[in-house]
């Protein structure tokens, strides 16, 4: 009988050898006779154990990991195609405690099937929302989404079914749903993990856009940065579409939605919504002035919904178990759950889905592990490159819109980058800075010019000339970037700026002072 | 270079053609034409603007507002490592030093003998498995200082 061997595509775990490991087992077993079949599979996003090989046996699905391809040898040895003892042995898959105390409802295939088999996808309770959507009202659709509470996943946190609402009430004769995959915060991979090791559930819940607010055509913009995930969403919309998924009569309804993936250049502000857009009309990704809103007009001046790939992915499983089912998840105003991804100096890096409400020590201690490096944490930065650094006296803050909110932070796409404690937070601060001056679409003066002038303060500070003076310059430099920024970019620089200087204060002392000193 | 400016005007011409129905063509055109031709010639952005009904001058400064897309040839081969602050907590910053003093060039430079360009990216959602860098398209996780030396052995530098 054929042995099924899982070896992820995933580009984490291919960056970390998985195509030479499969490459070598599937050598050794066609020199060893052995009658295997290797399926590229999604990763669980348990990326300390990859590349994380599993093998079906029949009591189920047994990983080892991490696998490089000095140890092939030894598991063929160790009988690991029966699910054989070996010190990589890491037990049944679904037993391993990172993964078993998830409540993955949005990545819930992800790892588990062969990301472009429509079979697989089907078999596994795929496009069930989209069969319920198909006999629902549009009205009805957006009722669902709106009940659920499910809110941008991208950062912002916009009630989804409120912004599905404005479209779908909107006159256009062709609307579109834009898919923002141009993941650029550092710390997340989310869109990534779920673009290549699921990416039929993101086709489903945009043709639930579709459906729920009469788009007919859909876009996934994504980043230049992302090939494998681009590649793997091109063929799975070949596959869709074959399948009749796609197209002008999806799954026999004759209903119409079809999509394509566009790629980015490099350009980290058209991950904002409206330089998303100029740049899909190939324009400079730079930011529009609102109103109007992208719902009203947006891509090419046509009603468009402008969702985070997360968002567009928790959809099909509320439409499939219902709007009370996400909602139970969660706390307060923020409803479902989260991907939250555990990054940076951390031993157990990856990929945490669970409702709202774990605090951010439980994160980045209990499921993070601690340090990777061994030492203590010293700082934790939450929400990508614009948000804050939070320090060990605030890790009590659940993980919530609003709790992070009223602490001076933001969760943004939940990514959470962990320092140990010999990060420099002055230097950190000045990177923040650096980035927004690079990253800048020009466009308003707070960002363009702010950022440059906030790296030659921090400059200053570091060489000690005048100090005081330059602390203040900064916080009012932040203030005004703040306040008279177009987009979240100018917008929220001052948030790791801040949280630096107003945590870490002992890291902003003049360096040149303490020189003279000794 | 051998090729005349005719052939390279006809070559970024069938790709305008090919791409031209798209809604909003202007970025894979420029994608298609650095993949033909490694670079986004000089030439090519009139024959772009004439095609799309545009000014030259509105085309270059779509092409000069990305990062992507280069005025001259890269390297023979393209090291891109992450600069950004997942990859930064686990050495990011120790390793492009080291990489930068090997090939003696800064960011977006390219060694004398045009072997290799160095560039920064800010992200390559490799956050779990840092440092991370690209090289000539395939990423690299966890980059020891061993793993890149070997590397840019590989490479030839």
């Amino acid at each position: 009988m054929t042995i099924k061997v899982y070896v992820p595509l995933d580009s984490g775990a291919v960056a970390l050898g998985a195509d030479d490991v499969a490459t070598a087992i599937a050598t050794k077993a066609a020199k060893s006779g052995a009658d295997i079949k290797i399926v590229r599979n999604g990763s669980f996003g348990m990326y300390w154990l990859e590349p994380m090989v599993e093998v079906e046996t029949p009591r189920g699905r047994v990983a080892y990991g991490p696998v490089s391809t000095d140890d092939i040898d030894a598991l063929f040895d160790a009988d690991f195609l029966t699910g054989g003892d070996h010190k990589l042995y890491l037990g049944r898959t679904s037993d391993i405690p990172f993964l078993k105390s998830q409540s993955r409802l949005t990545f819930q295939r992800c790892g588990i099937i062969d990301p472009l088999s429509l079979d697989d996808y089907r078999a596994h309770d795929g496009l069930s929302g989209l069969e319920n959507a198909l006999e629902m009202s549009a009205a009805d659709i957006v009722k669902a989404v709106t009940d659920s509470g499910l809110r941008g996943r991208g950062g912002a946190g916009f009630p989804t079914g409120i912004k599905w609402n404005t479209v779908r009430e909107a006159d256009g004769d062709q609307k579109y749903i834009v898919c923002n995959a141009d993941e650029g915060d550092s710390g997340t991979f989310a869109d990534r993990m779920i673009m290549e090791g699921e990416p039929f559930v993101l086709i489903e819940g945009m043709i639930i856009a579709g459906l729920a607010t009469g788009a007919t055509k859909g876009y996934v913009y994504t980043r230049s940065e992302y090939p494998d995930a681009i590649r793997i969403m091109t063929e799975a919309i070949k596959v869709a579409r074959s399948a009749g998924v796609l197209g002008t009569n999806i799954l026999g309804s004759g209903k119409t939605f079809d999509m394509e993936v566009r790629m980015g250049a490099g350009a980290y502000v058209c991950g904002e919504e409206t330089s998303l857009l100029n740049s899909m009309e190939g324009k400079r990704g730079v930011v529009r002035a609102k109103p109007p809103l992208p719902a009203l007009k947006g891509f090419l001046g046509r009603p468009t919904v402008v969702n985070n790939v997360i968002s567009l992915c928790s959809v099909p499983v509320i439409l499939e178990k219902g709007p009370e089912y996400y909602r139970d998840f969660g706390m307060g105003r923020s409803r479902g759950t989260i991907p939250i991804q555990i990054a940076g100096n951390v031993k157990h890096g990856g990929l945490y889905e669970i409702g709202f409400g774990m605090t951010l020590g439980e994160i980045v201690e209990q499921i993070g592990g601690g340090t990777a490096s061994g030492r203590p944490i010293k700082a934790v930065q939450v929400g990508g490159p614009l948000g804050a650094y939070f320090p060990r006296e605030l890790f009590d803050t659940p993980f919530d819109y609003e709790e992070f909110a009223k602490r001076d932070g933001l969760i943004g796409h939940a990514g959470v980058v962990v320092f140990d404690d010999t990060v420099d937070m002055m230097k950190q601060a000045r990177f923040a800075m650096e980035f927004c001056a690079i990253e800048s679409c020009g466009k308003c003066t707070p960002c363009r010019i702010g950022s440059i002038r906030g790296t030659e303060v921090v400059d200053k500070l570091e060489r000690g000339e005048d100090p005081e003076l330059q602390i203040d310059l900064l916080r009012d430099l932040c203030e005004t970037m703040k306040f008279g920024s177009l987009c979240a970019l100018g917008g929220f620089t001052p948030y790791p700026v801040m949280s630096a200087i107003t945590h870490f204060p002992d890291d902003f002392k003049p360096r040149a002072l303490d020189i003279a000193a000794e | 270079m051998s090729e005349t400016t005719e052939d390279q005007n006809v070559r970024v011409e069938a790709i305008c053609d090919q791409m031209i129905t798209m809604e909003g063509p202007l970025l894979p055109i420029l994608h298609e034409v650095q993949e033909e031709f490694g670079h986004i010639p000089e030439g090519a952005l009139q024959t772009i603007a004439k095609k799309l009904n545009l000014s030259r001058a509105e085309v270059h400064g779509v092409a000069s507002f990305y990062h992507d897309f280069r005025e001259e040839k890269a390297g023979k081969h393209i090291i891109k490592i992450c600069r950004a602050e997942a990859c930064q907590a686990m050495g990011a910053d120790a390793l492009s030093d080291q990489v930068r003093r090997h090939l003696r060039v800064d960011w977006s430079q390219t060694t004398a003998d045009r072997k290799i360009t160095l560039e920064p990216v800010f992200c390559l959602g490799l956050c779990a498995c840092a440092p991370a860098a690209m090289v000539d398209g395939k990423v690299v996780g966890r980059v020891t200082s061993d793993r890149m030396n070997r590397i840019l052995n590989e490479v030839g530098a």
